[in-house]
C-alpha cells in the first residue's frame, strides 16, 4: 500500500471575537490508499476543522499557520482556492452529516450530479454525463435511477437522501473520500445501510476513506486505523484492533470505558469528569491533565511528546515515558 | 424495583393522538398505545424518527390534548376537562427534561430565574428561600452557587443539560420524562448525565419515562423497554428480556443495527438488513405497519393489524408471527 495523504505537523488558528482559537495544534497523521481512517473525538476537539482544512474550506476566519498537508507529494496548504477548486471533487470529496443541507432543494437529483461532472471532466459530452449519473444512482442501491434522476431531495428519505451525497461525491472517482459524521444525522437501521453502501464502494471503486464519527460502535464497524483527537491535539492513533484491545491514552480508555456495558447492568457509568480546555487558552502542559485519574505533576507542565507503543500505535501520554513506569502500576 | 402487586403510578389506556396534516390526510403520530408504569421504575421508550415516541411523551404530559385515550395519574383520570386547581397540582407532579439544551432555556434570562421558573409558577417559595432552594438544586445537579447569575450561553452542553434538570426537580415531582436527554451532548459526558439522573432516581423515589434511540443507554438505565414503530407500541418486555429475546422482527433488526463498539464482534456478527425505508405515515392501511419492511410478512400481516398480546410473561409483542 502506498502513502496517499501525509499531513505534518497542522496547526490552524480560528478568529473570533474573544481572541484566537487554537482549534488544531500540530496534528500528524497519514493516509495510505484504499484504508479506511477514522478520526474520533468530542464536539471542539478539531476533528472537522482539521478535514476542513484538507479540503480547503475553512471558515474565512480559519487559516493554517504551520505544517503541511501533502497529497501524493503536493502541498495542499500551499494552495490557492483556485487550484483548490481542481482538486476538491476530483481528487477528494467531502460528505457531511446533513443530507438535508448538502443538497440543492432546488434542482433535481440528477442535476447535481452532473454538475460536478461538468466542473471537473470536461471531456465527456452531456449523454456521456447523463448515463454516467445514472450509473451513480444504481451504485449507490437507489432503484429506479431513470425515475429518480428527475426528482428532486425533498421527494426522498433521509438515507436515500445520503445516498445521493454520496453519489455526488463518487462522481469523479475521487482518491480519497472524506465522511464528517456520515451518519449521526440517520436513524440505526439506516445507518446500518449506509455504512454497509460505503465498506461495499471502498472494495469496488478503491476510494480511501476518512471518516469522522463520535460513534465507537461505528468505528469498530468501518475503520482500519483510528485516530483520537483531544484539545486540537492527536492523542492516540493505532490500528483498529489495537485501539480497542491494547488502549494506551487515559482519554481513549475513559472513552472506551464510558460506554455501557451488558455486564453492570444499572451499575454507575465510568465517567470522564469535567470538561474539554478551552482552545482559547489551551492548558500548557497535557490537555487531558485537569480530567485524567492519573495526572502527575509534569502532565501539567510539559506537554508529552509522541510516543510510540506498538508497530504503528502512537500515543502521547506521560505515562508511557520510561521515567513513569513505577507510576503507571 | 417494580413489582405486580404495586398499583401502576401512571396508566396510558388506548392513548391516540392524530394531527390533521392536509385535507383529508390524518397522520396518526400516536396510535392506540397502552403502558403502565410503576412509581420507582424506569421505563425505557425507543424507536426511530418519526415513529411518536416524543409525541406520546408529551402528550402524557398534557403538551398535547389526546385524540381519544385515557391518562390516569396514581388513580386518577388527568385528560379532559380538569378543574384548574387539580391540574396546578398535577403539573408539579410531573416534569420534562428536553432534548436540547441549547433550545430549552431561555437565553435572557439568567440560571436562577430559570431553575426558579416552576417555583414561581406554582408561588412556592418566594424571596431568599427561593434563592435558597435554587442554590440548593444548582449543587445537587453538580452545578455551583457562582453559575446561578450567568445566562445558558456560558455553559457548555452537559452543564445546560444540568440546568434543565434542576428546573425539572424545582417543584419536587414524582414523576418525570426524559425526551431524549443525552442526545445532543458528547460520548465523555453522556455517562456524567446518566449517572446524574440514576442517582436523583435513588435519592428522591424518581419515575422515569425515558425516550431515546440509543439503546445502548436505554438497556443501561431502564427496569422495562417499549418500543415503537410508526407510532404504535410493538413490543414492551423488562429489558433484559427485550435485549436477550427480542420476539417481534423490527425489535429484532432494531437490536442488530447497533454497532458494537467491539471490533473483533462488529466485524463478525452477521445482521438483519431492513429493506427500504420507513413508509409514508400518513393514512395509514390496516394491517401490521412493519409488513412492507418485515422479511417474514405473509397475507395475514397485510390484511389484520396484530395486537399486543403477552407472549411470555411479562413479555409483549404485536406480531402475528411471534410465539
Amino acid at each position: 500500500m502506498s502513502r496517499l495523504l501525509e499531513v505534518n505537523q497542522l496547526q490552524v488558528h480560528i478568529k473570533t471575537q474573544h481572541g484566537i482559537v487554537q482549534a488544531v495544534r500540530g496534528i500528524s497523521f497519514y493516509l495510505d490508499e484504499q484504508e479506511t481512517l477514522a478520526i474520533v473525538g468530542e464536539s471542539g476537539s478539531g476533528k472537522s476543522i482539521s478535514v476542513k482544512s484538507i479540503m480547503g474550506l475553512l471558515p474565512k476566519n480559519g487559516k493554517i499557520v504551520g505544517g503541511s498537508i501533502l497529497l501524493e507529494g503536493k502541498d495542499l496548504s500551499k494552495y490557492s482556492e483556485r487550484q483548490m477548486q481542481t482538486i476538491r471533487g476530483s481528487d477528494i470529496s467531502m460528505i457531511f452529516q446533513d443530507p438535508m443541507t448538502s443538497l440543492n432543494p432546488t434542482m433535481t437529483i440528477g442535476k447535481q450530479i452532473v454538475e460536478v461532472l461538468k466542473e471537473h471532466r470536461k471531456d465527456m459530452t452531456k449523454t456521456q454525463m447523463k448515463d454516467r449519473a445514472l450509473e451513480l444512482i444504481s451504485l449507490v442501491g437507489i432503484s429506479n435511477p431513470e425515475t429518480r434522476f428527475d426528482q428532486y431531495p425533498h421527494q426522498l428519505s433521509g438515507g436515500m437522501r445520503q445516498r445521493v451525497v454520496i453519489a455526488v461525491a463518487l462522481a469523479c472517482d475521487p482518491k480519497i473520500l472524506i465522511a464528517d459524521e456520515p451518519t449521526t444525522a440517520l436513524d440505526v437501521t439506516i445507518q446500518a445501510q449506509i455504512l454497509d453502501l460505503m465498506k461495499d464502494l471502498q472494495k469496488k471503486i478503491k476510494t480511501s476513506i476518512i471518516i469522522i464519527t463520535h460513534n465507537l460502535g461505528v468505528v469498530a464497524n468501518i475503520a482500519d486505523r483510528v485516530a483520537v483527537m483531544y484539545g486540537g491535539q492527536l492523542v492516540e492513533s493505532a490500528d483498529v484492533r489495537e485501539l480497542f484491545y491494547q488502549t494506551e491514552h487515559p482519554y481513549t480508555k475513559g472513552l472506551l470505558a464510558s460506554i455501557p456495558k451488558a455486564s453492570h447492568k444499572g451499575g454507575e457509568l465510568t465517567a470522564i469528569h469535567g470538561t474539554p480546555p478551552d482552545l482559547m487558552d489551551p492548558p500548557k502542559g497535557c490537555p487531558f491533565a485537569a480530567r485524567c485519574t492519573k495526572t502527575m505533576e509534569v502532565c501539567r507542565q510539559y506537554p508529552p511528546e509522541d510516543m510510540l507503543c506498538g508497530e504503528s500505535h502512537h500515543a502521547r501520554c506521560w505515562l508511557l515515558d520510561e521515567r513513569a513506569k513505577a507510576f503507571r502500576e | 424495583m417494580k413489582s405486580a402487586e404495586n398499583k401502576p403510578l401512571l396508566e396510558v389506556k388506548n392513548l391516540k393522538k392524530y394531527f390533521q396534516v392536509g385535507k383529508n390526510q390524518i397522520l396518526k403520530a400516536v396510535d392506540d398505545v397502552s403502558l403502565d408504569i410503576y412509581k420507582g421504575e424506569t421505563l425505557g421508550l425507543v424507536g426511530e424518527s418519526g415513529c411518536g415516541k416524543s409525541t406520546f411523551g408529551r402528550t402524557v404530559i398534557q403538551l398535547y390534548e389526546p385524540t381519544d385515550g385515557r391518562i390516569v395519574y396514581d388513580g386518577r383520570e388527568i385528560n379532559g376537562s380538569l378543574p384548574s386547581a387539580e391540574r396546578h397540582g398535577f403539573t408539579r407532579k410531573m416534569q420534562m427534561i428536553f432534548q436540547d439544551p441549547y433550545a430549552c432555556l431561555n437565553p435572557r434570562m439568567k440560571v436562577i430565574d430559570i431553575v426558579a421558573e416552576g417555583i414561581d409558577a406554582h408561588g412556592i417559595l418566594s424571596g431568599e428561600e427561593r434563592t435558597k432552594k435554587v442554590l440548593e438544586l444548582l449543587e445537587t445537579v453538580g452545578l455551583s452557587e457562582e453559575h446561578a447569575n450567568r445566562f445558558p450561553h456560558e455553559f457548555s452542553g452537559g452543564q445546560r443539560q444540568r440546568v434543565g434538570i434542576a428546573r425539572a426537580l424545582a417543584v419536587n415531582p414524582e414523576f418525570v420524562i426524559c425526551d431524549e436527554p443525552i442526545s445532543a451532548l458528547d460520548v465523555s459526558i453522556q455517562a456524567q448525565v446518566i449517572n446524574l439522573l440514576k442517582e436523583l432516581q435513588e435519592k428522591r423515589g424518581l419515575t422515569y419515562l425515558f425516550i431515546a434511540h440509543d439503546l445502548s443507554m436505554v438497556k443501561h438505565i431502564s427496569d422495562r423497554i417499549g418500543v415503537m414503530y410508526l407510532g404504535a407500541m410493538v413490543e414492551l418486555a423488562d429489558s433484559e428480556s427485550l435485549f436477550e429475546a427480542p420476539l417481534h422482527p423490527y425489535t429484532q433488526a432494531l437490536l442488530s443495527a447497533i454497532p458494537i463498539p467491539d471490533p473483533d464482534v462488529e466485524k463478525s456478527r452477521s445482521r438483519i438488513m431492513l429493506e427500504g425505508s420507513l413508509p409514508n405515515p400518513v393514512n395509514l392501511k390496516e394491517g401490521c405497519r412493519f409488513a412492507s419492511r418485515c422479511p417474514y410478512a405473509e397475507q395475514l400481516c397485510k390484511e389484520k393489524t396484530p395486537e399486543m398480546k403477552e407472549v411470555r410473561p411479562g413479555h409483549f409483542a404485536a406480531c402475528h408471527k411471534a410465539m
